[in-house]
């Protein structure tokens, strides 16, 4: 457990002294305060227009800006989740300190686990700025607050398992670029997977449905946290994470 | 100390290591001599458990590395060809992060780290980026990183490559330092290294080892030239058969002739000093010892036993040699 967290702060030390956390905050926050923003705009103008009509519709602050800004930023996160987890190992054998790493006396899993957990917490500093940017619904309208926890938890667990896998693309390259690109490439198949639900519903549909990360936030960011979606993110932390072990030690064998 | 058994390793279809033992003892610092290539590198991952071995076994301290490699990593310091390091980070924070990562106890890792600073002349830069160090300081931030533990074992790879001379010196004093305390296992193609720091040697040649001995006994066996001048008739070879006669000579070459002076080149075997012996005969012939010129650089040696084939040179060795 030491071991873990050693290695999880050093790499949290890394992303902070290196542009990549603040040039990834920076577009985050770029893209959430526009979300944020353009869905409020459409909110109030829409409240406005129910009542010229003279026959206001109950609306939901919820439903109408919560639950998209969330599935936007699933998209977003799908996106940039690549360029977290790309460094973990390709600089590491880069740079040549994975000599350093592998010849200490902690076990592959504490490493995978540390520079994971660091992964997700930078990660995690990106939802840290949606949540400011989503507490100003809470300061002026009254949104239930328990789906929006829901939501961030979705979002919280599609990264942690994007960054499982990005973190054994970065096991597969010594070059950050191309750990990047690649994830970048399964990203973004993960989202077109997506748009095959609109396809009808035959055995490939299904499948790929099934397969996609977004299908399974959609119920996260209605607030409903259910329990197939959290299996779903689960195995996928843990495939992730196993692999990249064994991968880490097939290096070895292969070095 | 260190015990290695019949080691190999290939990668595909490329024998880089193959069927090598050798031991070290409590307290040696031996020197691990080949040309590139040679294998002292991938030896050196394997005794680390860097890598593991395709066949054969290696012990440290006791502890299998296969087996029981986290005891062995434990009792390890390893400085790779190229220092691993963190270039973002300063060179206080980064050799408290190894020593975490060694599993010394959080209390006293603020004094270690100061005094390993200190034994490696590192303590001037200790708050500055590690990307900011010339190579020499670099160098001995990785030295510092290797014995932050106070390893038993210390594997140094090319410990002086790239270092200015005056560094190269401030380096080998420091590891001589640093040998009563842990055993050492240097790897180096320069010789003159090896003759500063090291009390026995192990030649690695494409793979193989084709000598393990004391330093001495390597500079003993080298070949020396004499010059010698004979009052008459006598010819080169018969003036060669006189000295191959001499008990203990192995080899002799002809040098140079001109009227009356003669030039050799002599080896003798193994572990034995061979001049006292050539000189008597010579002077017992009748003829005149002009120059007896000892070449004792290991540079010969070495030479020899890495150009010639790898496994013949080990047997002859081992049939001509008081090892």
């Amino acid at each position: 457990m030491r071991n873990v967290w050693t290695i999880c702060r050093r790499e949290l030390y890394a992303y902070f002294v290196s542009p990549i956390a603040w040039v990834l905050l920076a577009i985050f926050s770029i893209l959430s305060g526009w979300f944020v923003w353009a869905e409020s705009s459409y909110f109030v103008q829409n409240t406005m227009a129910s009542q010229m009509r003279g026959q206001p519709v109950p609306m939901s602050i919820n439903e109408m800006i919560i639950a998209p800004i969330f599935g936007y930023i699933a998209v977003v996160g799908l996106m940039l989740v690549p360029f977290i987890s790309m460094r973990l190992f390709a600089e590491e054998k880069r740079q040549g300190t994975m000599e350093l790493l592998a010849t200490s006396p902690v076990y592959d899993l504490e490493l995978v686990l540390g520079k994971w957990l660091a992964a997700v917490l930078m990660y995690g500093a990106l939802l840290a700025v949606l949540i400011l940017d989503v507490s100003w619904l809470f300061i002026y309208g009254s949104p239930d607050w328990k789906p929006a926890v829901a939501g961030f938890i979705g979002l919280l667990l599609q990264g942690a398992g994007l960054l499982a896998f990005g973190a054994l693309i970065s096991t597969l390259t010594k070059n950050q670029i191309v750990a990047g690109v690649t994830g970048f490439g399964l990203s973004l198949f993960l989202w077109i997977l997506q748009w095959a639900t609109s396809f009808g519903d035959s055995l490939t549909v299904r499948v790929a449905s099934y397969i996609s990360t977004l299908s399974h936030m959609e119920s996260f960011s209605r607030g409903v946290i259910d329990t197939k979606d959290l299996i779903y993110y689960l195995s996928m932390i843990f495939l992730g994470l196993f692999l990249t072990t064994r991968s880490l030690e097939s290096i070895r064998w292969r070095a | 100390m260190i015990q290695v058994t019949g080691l190999s390793k290939k990668y595909a279809s490329y024998v880089a290591v193959d069927n090598i033992s050798f031991s070290v003892e409590k307290g040696d610092i031996v020197g691990f001599l080949g040309p590139n290539g040679a294998g002292k590198t991938t030896t050196m991952r394997v005794i680390t458990g860097f890598m593991p071995p395709t066949a054969g076994k290696v012990t440290v301290g006791g502890f299998d590395v296969f087996d029981q490699p986290m005891e062995v990593k434990k009792r390890i310091g390893y400085l790779p060809e190229s220092p691993p390091l963190y270039p973002e980070m300063s060179v206080r924070d980064y050799l408290t992060f190894v020593a975490r990562l060694k599993g010394i106890p959080n209390i006293e890792i603020p004094d270690r780290v100061t005094q390993v600073m200190k034994k490696c002349s590192v303590a001037d830069v200790s708050d500055k980026l590690i990307q900011k160090l010339s190579k020499g300081y670099r160098q001995r931030v990785g030295l510092a990183q290797a014995i932050v533990h106070n390893p038993d074992v210390l594997i140094l790879d090319e410990p002086t490559s790239g270092l200015d001379p005056k560094q190269i010196i401030e380096t080998r004093d420091l590891i001589k330092g640093l040998s009563g305390e842990h055993t050492i296992i240097l790897s180096t193609h320069i010789l003159p290294e090896v003759e500063a720091i090291c009390r026995k040697v192990v030649i690695i040649s494409k793979g193989k080892v084709v000598k393990t001995d004391s330093v001495e006994n390597l500079k003993n066996r080298a070949v020396f030239t004499i010059e010698l001048s004979t009052a008459g008739d006598a010819d080169a070879v018969a003036v060669r058969r006189k000295l191959e006669q001499v008990a203990s000579v192995s080899k002799v070459l002809d040098h140079a002739a001109s009227a009356g002076r003669f030039a050799f080149d002599i080896e003798g075997l193994t572990g034995s000093d061979v001049r006292p012996d050539v000189a008597r005969a010579v002077v017992q012939a009748g003829w005149n010892l002009l120059e007896m010129k000892s070449s004792t650089t290991l540079e010969e040696v070495f030479l020899e036993l890495t150009n010639t084939d790898a496994g013949v040179s080990e047997t002859a060795a081992n049939n001509g040699g008081a090892q």
